[in-house]
């Protein structure tokens, strides 16, 4: 009984060094980050290393700041964030609806079509859609990076299509009873309680946008209209060795990201457990 | 009866005027985003296009000429390397974080978030960090390695070194992958378990009899995508090392975003994205056919 209870104290002891060590890894990086971002250039290249900075270089993010016009670009991400956030959620819970709600012909083959386009490499689209974009003009406008959003997207009508599945058929036949079409048993009634599926779309609609790189990349070339992070590839590419200011860049170009994960991280994790149930 | 017939038939017409209408979007996207642009792509890949001259039909010049290219052989080797050592050990790493939060331990939820938080930061703020922890002069792993009394190595510098060091980001990022086997975990029954533990099994036969067989199809999954996404890393070898050194991290979608972006090799970039897709779809297919071996689909 004795070395029953011994033997289980040594594998609490076993596990929780295990949860720290990979805490520890999970969470470096990131002090390493701010403590550097803190430093003066010499506390940076001193040796020995030192882990905490002498005194806290609050200055270090202002002038990275105004180096590069940080302000402009949050903005500008956030528009993004924001227009793809409506396209997303107006345009997967529409087709998701029409796939789970409707009967018509044919609706099994195009679902499975729309499934599909989850499964196309973004490269092999790439290079085609931006001949698309620039033949019709709008190279270096936000267009390519938010328009797409208002049509299609395999994963958010999969799950907003199971989300719906879940709520029972009597409500809409009530509905009709009542004289409601289609369109109103979609927008008074099921859109309205499927908000915690929709928060999904949102946050990982937000994510997507905020941390796309190779969008802003191939498509803006004004440095007014860049985003976060494009902004902060460009001051990693020319301030190579101000490595207290480049960190100060990234820990503010962070910051959003952990601000909304911190308030709606349930609803990234309820994403994340959908994508593994459908495997 | 006949009455009866059309107002049916009406009923239906008018299911199916709805239905497309809603799914209208999916259809206009679909066919502006995906068909058209991959039909576009297709045939220019058997062309010569610079995007200012008209394109020239070329036959196969293209798709022969990239067999030829050492450059593009060098990527290739490259990106599969990458995902060799990528794929298996962040989902190792990952159904290990997955296990320890699958535990009972107090605090779970704010262990998960510390566990989940490097996969959601934006790459290039990641590799902005990584590369000066990385930093043979003043980062953090040559500062240690001076401390304890070894040589000092050239980490993304060094030709043989740079795709392990981009393969530590990948596992260090592996969080999200981990959430999706902590779900998977939670839906062994535990009885299997118990029955285990009669039969006089230790963890380890609890691990490879039960848990692996159960939670297969989630590994399966979980491998596809990490395969998928592996094969097209590119924001880690455009920032950190810009393919260097001597092409060491030169992944494939650098090279094709090279081709088409800073050559303008229109032709020679979009046969690049048909190969690929192409390799993609043989590596799924084979991921399937061997699945049949491993994976365990319930009853």
């Amino acid at each position: 009984m004795k070395s029953h209870k011994k033997n289980r104290t040594i594998k609490r002891m076993f596990l929780w060094t295990a949860i720290i060590l990979v805490c520890i890894i999970s969470l470096f990086p990131f002090y390493w980050m701010v403590r550097s971002s803190l430093m003066t250039k010499t506390e940076i290249f001193g040796t020995p290393m030192r882990w905490v900075p002498e005194v806290p270089q609050w200055d270090n993010y202002s002038e990275a700041l105004t180096r590069i016009p940080f302000m402009r670009y949050f903005w500008n991400s956030f528009l993004l964030v924001i227009l793809n956030i409506v396209g997303k959620v107006l345009s997967s819970s529409l087709v998701a609806f029409g796939f789970s709600r409707i009967e018509f012909k044919g609706r099994n083959i195009w679902f499975a079509l729309v499934i599909m386009t989850m499964m196309i490499p973004w490269s092999v689209l790439l290079i085609p859609q931006f001949m698309l974009w620039s033949q019709v003009g709008l190279y270096n406008t936000y267009f390519p990076l938010f328009f797409p959003a208002f049509f299609v997207d395999g994963f958010y009508v999969f799950l907003l299509r199971q989300f719906f599945a879940t709520l029972p058929r009597e409500y809409d036949e009530a509905a009709i009873i009542d004289g409601a079409g289609y369109f109103q048993i979609y927008s008074r009634i099921l859109l309205p309680m499927c908000k915690p599926a929709l928060m999904t779309v949102c946050v990982f609609t937000f994510m997507n946008t905020w941390n796309d790189f190779i969008g802003p990349m191939i498509y803006l070339k004004d440095t007014d209209k860049f985003t976060v992070s494009l902004g902060l590839q460009q001051f990693i590419s020319q301030y190579t060795t101000e490595w207290h200011y480049m960190m100060a860049a990234a820990t503010v170009a962070i910051m959003p990201m952990l601000v909304m994960f911190f308030f709606a991280q349930r609803y990234f994790i309820e994403g994340m457990n959908f994508a593994g149930v459908k495997g | 009866m006949r009455k009866e017939h059309k107002k049916m038939s009406l009923a239906a017409r008018r299911r199916n005027v709805a239905g497309y209408l809603f799914i209208a979007p999916a259809l206009i996207g679909m066919s502006l985003f995906y068909v058209f642009p991959m039909l576009f792509s297709f045939g220019t890949s058997f062309t010569d296009w610079n995007l200012m001259t008209t394109p020239s039909f070329v036959g196969g010049d293209n798709y022969m000429e990239l067999m030829n290219d050492s450059v593009y052989l060098k990527s290739i080797r490259v990106t599969f390397y990458y995902t060799l050592l990528a794929v298996p050990l962040s989902n190792i790493y990952a159904l290990l974080m997955a296990m320890l939060l699958n535990a009972k331990i107090r605090g779970r939820s704010v262990v998960r978030t510390i566990f989940y938080v490097p996969s959601i930061v934006p790459a290039v703020a990641s590799a902005g960090v990584w590369m000066y922890i990385f930093n043979p002069y003043n980062g953090f792993l040559n500062q240690i390695f001076l401390q304890l009394g070894f040589d000092p190595k050239m980490w993304i510098y060094d030709s043989k070194q740079v795709i392990p060091c981009i393969v530590a980001m990948a596992i260090w990022a592996a969080g999200g992958t981990a959430v999706i086997y902590l779900a998977a975990l939670q839906g062994v029954p535990s009885e299997l378990h118990e029955a285990v533990a009669i039969d006089g099994g230790n963890g380890l036969h609890k691990f490879f009899y039960i848990t692996v067989p159960m939670i297969s199809p989630i590994i399966f999954y979980n491998l596809i995508m990490g395969v998928i996404n592996s094969m097209q890393v590119f924001t880690q070898g455009y920032i950190m090392t810009d393919g260097g050194p001597n092409n060491g991290s030169l992944f494939y979608v650098l090279l094709l975003y090279r081709r088409a972006f800073e050559q303008t090799k229109m032709g020679t970039a979009c046969a690049m994205a048909w190969i690929l897709f192409f390799i993609l779809g043989i590596l799924t297919l084979l991921n399937f056919a061997l699945s049949r071996k491993w994976v365990y689909y319930g009853g």
